[in-house]
């Protein structure tokens, strides 16, 4: 595997995993404690639309997908904020809208869309360069609300609370929504719609099982987002597998192992 | 001075009138304790001190004042630490990992601690033995009791030193020593912050008739509208009661018939 690394293709792949599988953990701890475990599918799917409307007009999907997804969520965010309708309701409504727009978009395009299978499933020994500056500047992103942790940790624990201290909680809520939607879209080239969802769930779900603080949940849902991309990609490289598949698969036994220790 | 002004403040949700044209002073350094029946609008009335009734139909005016810094203020201008609150539902996500002392550190910043400092550590550990709770600091909160909960949302808001405590049923599920705790620990707190003319304001809901008797130095009877607000034994009166509770039932015999 360590010889493998010379070629430029696994390089690239291994940073991408790696970042995917921080940031998706780190804003996954938010959205698993928020319950809106849902919520990265819906925007996946928003991507999914955006990305058949981008090969429609046969531009750079992600140019379309980007906006696309993230006026979805903020979307979401609004209508949840604004109506009594249950989390997953609202979420599930603009879900089942993107997936019929993306459906549409691709239909109209004549033809079979072998680049579209591609954004389903990921596929990130595939990964290009701009692909990976994309994730980049969303990392970077990411770092640059470092500081919004505790805001919006403390909206997370009691939102009343937070807004009796005056905190500005709907303008955090939505750069949190903001944040994972430039999240999904960018690695969903990386990982594919489909397992996007497991990236930001299932790290955060086994750190919450084995953690007393928050802070804790935190490092530890983004120590196993990160640290499952390595054996993920050796074993999808060593037995020839899709690498997206075999980080999730890692990142379940984690979970599993997770559920156990908690006994 | 009065630390708290309500001007004809009417409050509704959709077309629920909650609070119809309240008028009312608090005096600095006063102990109010607020009484009414269910439903009458007593937790409304804190959450329009703490400015979290905004976006709701509201007329009439809120103000808050108690030095030059706060000067008949709205609620969204005061400095946040100005103001202590005990919510009356602990709303916080269950399943939050949160340790007690943590949420008293929060008190402190208004902001969830990823590290606590030593010193920090240090006051909220001093504040959980003041109420009584420095054995809970280290455990989770949601799985602590109703009353532990209140004793730690105590520290919470008395931590930051507020100069008006808005607490909206603290004694609820608290035994009867932890009640009598309660009080003397609000007391000992209005004492020892108020230096000459700057006091500390307590406006406390409560349904104890007896405690607010002998505690409170107001007495405010509220039911959607104010039925009453002076000293206990004025407002405390008979037709008082029977007028904001609609009937003068068991709690009325539990205050005469001493
Ligand atoms: N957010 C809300 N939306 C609609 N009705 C509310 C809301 N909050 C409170 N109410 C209603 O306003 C009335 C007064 O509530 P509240 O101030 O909590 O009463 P109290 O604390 O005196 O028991 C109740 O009938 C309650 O159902
Ligand atoms: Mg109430």
């Amino acid at each position: 595997m360590l010889e493998a690394l010379q070629f430029p293709f696994l390089q690239r792949a291994l940073l991408a995993g790696l970042m995917v599988g921080g940031l998706a953990s780190y804003l996954g701890v938010f959205v698993v404690q928020r319950r809106l475990s849902f919520l990265g599918d819906g925007l996946a799917h928003a991507a999914f639309a955006g990305v058949a409307l981008g090969l429609f007009f046969h531009t750079e999907p992600l140019w379309v997908a980007l906006p696309f997804a993230v006026a979805v969520a903020l979307a979401i965010t609004w209508v949840r904020e604004r109506s009594n309708l249950g989390d997953d309701t609202a979420i599930g409504i603009f879900f089942a809208v993107s997936v019929a727009l993306g459906v549409l978009f691709m239909s109209l395009r004549q033809g079979f869309a072998p680049d579209a299978v591609a954004y389903l499933f990921g596929s990130i020994l595939a990964v290009t360069k701009a692909d990976l500056l994309a994730v980049g500047a969303v990392a970077l992103l990411v770092v640059l609300a470092a500081p919004l942790w505790k805001h919006w940790a403390y909206a997370t624990f009691d939102r009343e609370l937070a807004l009796a201290d005056r905190r500005p909680v709907s303008l955090h809520d939505y750069l949190l929504a903001g944040l994972v939607a430039l999240m999904v879209v960018t690695a969903v080239k990386v990982v594919g719609i489909v397992l996007i969802a497991a990236f930001i769930v299932i790290p955060a779900a086994a750190a919450r099982l084995l953690s007393r603080t928050f802070a804790a949940m935190t490092l530890l849902s983004v120590s196993f987002g990160v640290l499952s991309v390595i054996p993920g990609l050796m074993v999808a490289y060593q037995l020839d597998v899709p690498a997206g598949s075999a980080i999730v698969l890692v990142q379940a036994a984690v979970f599993a192992l997770a559920l156990w220790l908690r006994r | 001075m009065n630390a708290l002004e309500f001007d004809r403040y009417s409050i509704r949700f959709g077309d629920f009138q909650v609070l119809r044209e309240i008028s009312l002073g608090v005096e600095e350094g006063s102990f109010v304790a607020i009484l009414g029946p269910n439903g009458a609008g007593k937790s409304t009335l804190l959450k329009s001190v703490l400015g979290l009734t905004q976006g709701l139909p509201q007329e009439g005016r809120v103000q808050i004042s108690g030095s030059v810094r706060v000067l008949g203020k709205d609620p969204g201008e005061v400095p946040p630490d100005w103001m202590g609150y005990v919510p009356q539902v602990k709303g916080f996500d269950r399943s939050f990992p949160a340790l007690a002392l943590e949420v008293v550190v929060s008190g402190l910043r208004r902001s969830w601690p990823l590290r606590i400092r030593p010193e920090e550590r240090r006051r909220a550990e001093a504040m959980l033995e003041q109420v009584g709770a420095l054995h809970l600091a280290g455990r989770r909160l949601g799985r602590l009791s109703g009353g532990e909960l209140q004793r730690v949302y105590l520290a919470r808001a008395l931590i930051r030193e507020p100069r008006l405590l808005l607490l909206d049923e603290p004694a609820t599920g608290v035994d009867a020593v932890g009640e009598a705790d309660l009080y003397r620990h609000l007391e000992a707190y209005q004492s020892a912050h108020s230096q000459g003319a700057a006091r500390v304001t307590v406006l406390m809901i409560t349904h104890d008739w007896e405690a607010a008797q002998h505690h409170a130095s107001q007495v405010l009877l509220l039911n959607r509208r104010v039925v009453g607000y002076g000293r206990p034994e004025a407002v405390l009166c008979h037709e008082c009661l029977a007028e904001a509770f609609g009937h003068v039932g068991h709690a009325h015999s539990l205050v005469m018939g001493r």
